[in-house]
């Protein structure tokens, strides 16, 4: 095929990713814009395989196959819950193969026509060291991402002393070896640049705690753009240069959305360590003029939920945790059933990844007019008679407007306090994220619902019936 | 006699009109040759290069017109589609396959061919996982539609 009418076809191409990315912003138009992305795919693929210099179909197919078949099947058994750590796994895959890509432009330049080995253009190698680099770091953050939101690392933040400088020491390092490689061609910089950069991303994303996994899984999300637009550059396609900026771009405005969702900086949270700075917080004596929590039952719950005429839930990780979001549906319909009005707050970082609610909820059937953002509910508290918490903490801690010296001050928060009364599931009294008290616990017209957040549902449930 | 003369003069004439042939023959392949060289000195030519048609300059056009594109389009993604549209995202950076079937390509086995064949495999898993992951969300989000 002509590059002529390749180029058209990527084009093409990219334009169905767009469309695609568009597609999303309403429901009804988004499994449309599904499959225009599936069909840019497909564009792109056989694009590529009429190139000329595609001559091995059998090895490339076999490749396709197992990859696809493994892929599926990942896809059909995921369960929803599960749902943030399956996405830091996928961006591990594209960070590893932009690395491998960019390896095999280095080994074999002629097949990209972009020089030979040991005799590349400057400008190539510079490219392909960014691609390796930006690919090595989303490889092993993900990793480290993807162990903290499965549980096999400690979601704890890991915080050593000297870390900051150690890791804007392999920044250095790895800047220097770019530098050193484009005027060298050496192979020992490129690999060490690849080893650097996997360490790299190793010792970013370990000091990071588990609330704050958003914002990592957007950065990782908007690096895995990156890279493969570097690896574009390299081979002067322009298909992934393209699609490298939607998808770097997407990530860094979702990074800056959870940002802002917690007032925190892009920064700070790259240092990592919430939990652990406001230790010192966490262990001054509870406030002096706290009075005991009112703890109640299921059955006192169910009375509360029954005399309301408007309830909000607050869904938060605790729900995601306990699986409850089908059990909650149900309580929510048996109060629909008694002329209840029924919405749902969710606020932005609630969960492990963006929009981690909102799936939860969709896939326990819950209508997509019910749940609203915190910008349309919170306005709306203030005629509620209940907010239902479930498994959400510090989205719901006043002191973030009240207390200037709280760690999260100024972090937007639901405004559950003004609801007449407030209905909290928790497993215990244990802190939130932040590590701090909510004051919203000893209020008067709050009632603490111990236990898991499906069992409490199902028990609601039985009183309701 | 004359019949003869004639006869030769015929001949001559004969073998000067092939000879201009040849002559014509070899000129226009010299002009040919001469034409070809014209134009691939003029694909060469660092001249054009320096208008803007370096291939990092083009590539650095598109990717700054492509960021404002997805700026523009991300935002209004609602928020309810996060999940689906990170899920997407991923499915779509595979397009680093590119890069991967090219790498895998040539028909002789070494050791690029080889990390460019891991590469098709980690790519296509993700296209494969990304796309129906995301229409597994979707499909969730329209049911609940009115």
């Amino acid at each position: 095929m002509s590059s002529t009418i390749s180029s058209f076809l990527y084009l093409i191409s990219g334009i169905c990713f767009i469309i695609a990315l568009r597609g999303l912003s309403h429901p009804s138009t988004s499994r449309a814009g599904n499959y225009c992305g599936v069909v840019g795919m497909l564009i792109s693929i056989f694009t590529t395989l009429t190139l000329d210099v595609v001559q091995n179909y059998a090895m490339i197919t076999i490749g396709l196959l197992i990859g696809g078949v493994i892929g599926a099947i990942i896809a059909r058994k995921i369960q929803m819950t599960a749902l943030p750590q399956l996405v830091a796994a996928f961006h591990s895959l594209v960070g590893l193969s932009a690395c491998f890509v960019a390896i095999a432009a280095f080994y074999q330049p002629e097949a990209y026509g972009i020089g030979k080995l040991g005799l590349m253009k400057p400008g190539a190698l510079l490219e392909v060291a960014l691609g390796l680099a930006i690919g090595g770091i989303t490889f092993t953050g993900s990793i480290v991402a993807f162990g903290k939101l499965q549980g096999t690392i400690t979601s704890n933040p890991l915080v050593f002393s000297g870390q900051h400088a150690i890791n804007a020491l392999m920044c250095g390092i790895v800047i220097t070896l770019v530098i050193l490689l484009c005027f060298s061609q050496s192979p020992v910089a490129f690999w060490l640049i690849f080893f650097v950069a996997l360490t790299l991303g190793f010792c970013l994303v370990l000091p990071i705690g588990g609330a704050d996994m958003p914002i990592v899984v957007s950065m990782l999300n908007s690096y895995s753009g990156w890279a493969a637009a570097g690896i574009g550059f390299t081979l002067s396609n322009h298909l992934m240069i393209i699609t490298g900026a939607l998808v770097g771009s997407s990530g860094a405005i979702l990074c800056y959305i959870m940002c802002k969702g917690m007032n925190r900086s892009f920064f700070s949270v790259i240092i990592g360590g919430f939990g652990n700075k406001s230790k010192d917080f966490q262990k001054s004596e509870p406030a002096s003029n706290q009075i005991s929590v009112r703890e109640g039952d299921a059955g006192e719950a169910a009375l509360i939920l029954k005399k309301a005429s408007s309830i909000v839930i607050v869904p938060g990780y605790g729900m995601a945790v306990a699986q409850a979001q089908h059990a909650l549906r149900e309580m929510a319909n048996l109060l629909k059933d008694r002329g209840v009005v029924v919405r749902y707050a969710i606020h932005p970082v609630a969960g492990r990844m963006p929009g981690h609610m909102n799936v939860l909820l969709a896939e326990a059937n819950v209508p997509y007019e019910e749940v609203l953002e915190l910008e349309e509910v919170n306005s709306q508290f203030e005629q509620t008679d209940v907010a239902f918490v479930i498994g959400a903490n510090d989205v719901t801690n006043p002191a973030a407007k009240n207390d200037p010296s709280s760690p999260i001050y100024g972090m937007p928060i639901l405004d559950v306090e003004n609801a007449k009364s407030v209905l909290f599931t928790k497993r215990s009294m244990a802190f939130g994220y932040a590590g701090v008290e909510n004051d919203l616990f000893f209020r008067k017209n709050t009632l603490m619902l111990f236990g898991d957040a499906k069992k409490m549902c199902e028990k609601i449930i039985q009183s309701l019936n | 006699m004359s019949n003869i003369s004639f006869a030769d003069k015929l001949n001559n004439l004969a073998e000067e009109a092939s000879n201009l042939a040849l002559k014509a023959a070899n000129l226009s392949a010299q002009a040919n040759t001469a034409t070809i060289d014209y134009y691939s000195q003029a694909k060469s030519m660092p001249i054009l290069h320096d208008s803007g048609f370096n291939p990092t300059v083009v590539g650095l056009t598109i990717f700054a017109l492509a960021c404002f594109v997805g700026y523009y389009v991300v935002w209004r993604v609602t928020p309810a589609l996060h999940s689906p549209l990170m899920a997407i995202t991923n499915a779509i950076s595979s397009v680093i396959i590119v890069g991967a079937l090219i790498a895998a390509s040539p028909n002789s086995m070494n050791f690029s061919s080889i990390i460019g064949f891991f590469a098709v495999i980690l790519a296509s898993v993700n296209i494969a996982g990304g796309f129906l992951v995301t229409e597994r969300m979707l499909t969730m989000f329209n049911k609940n539609l009115k």
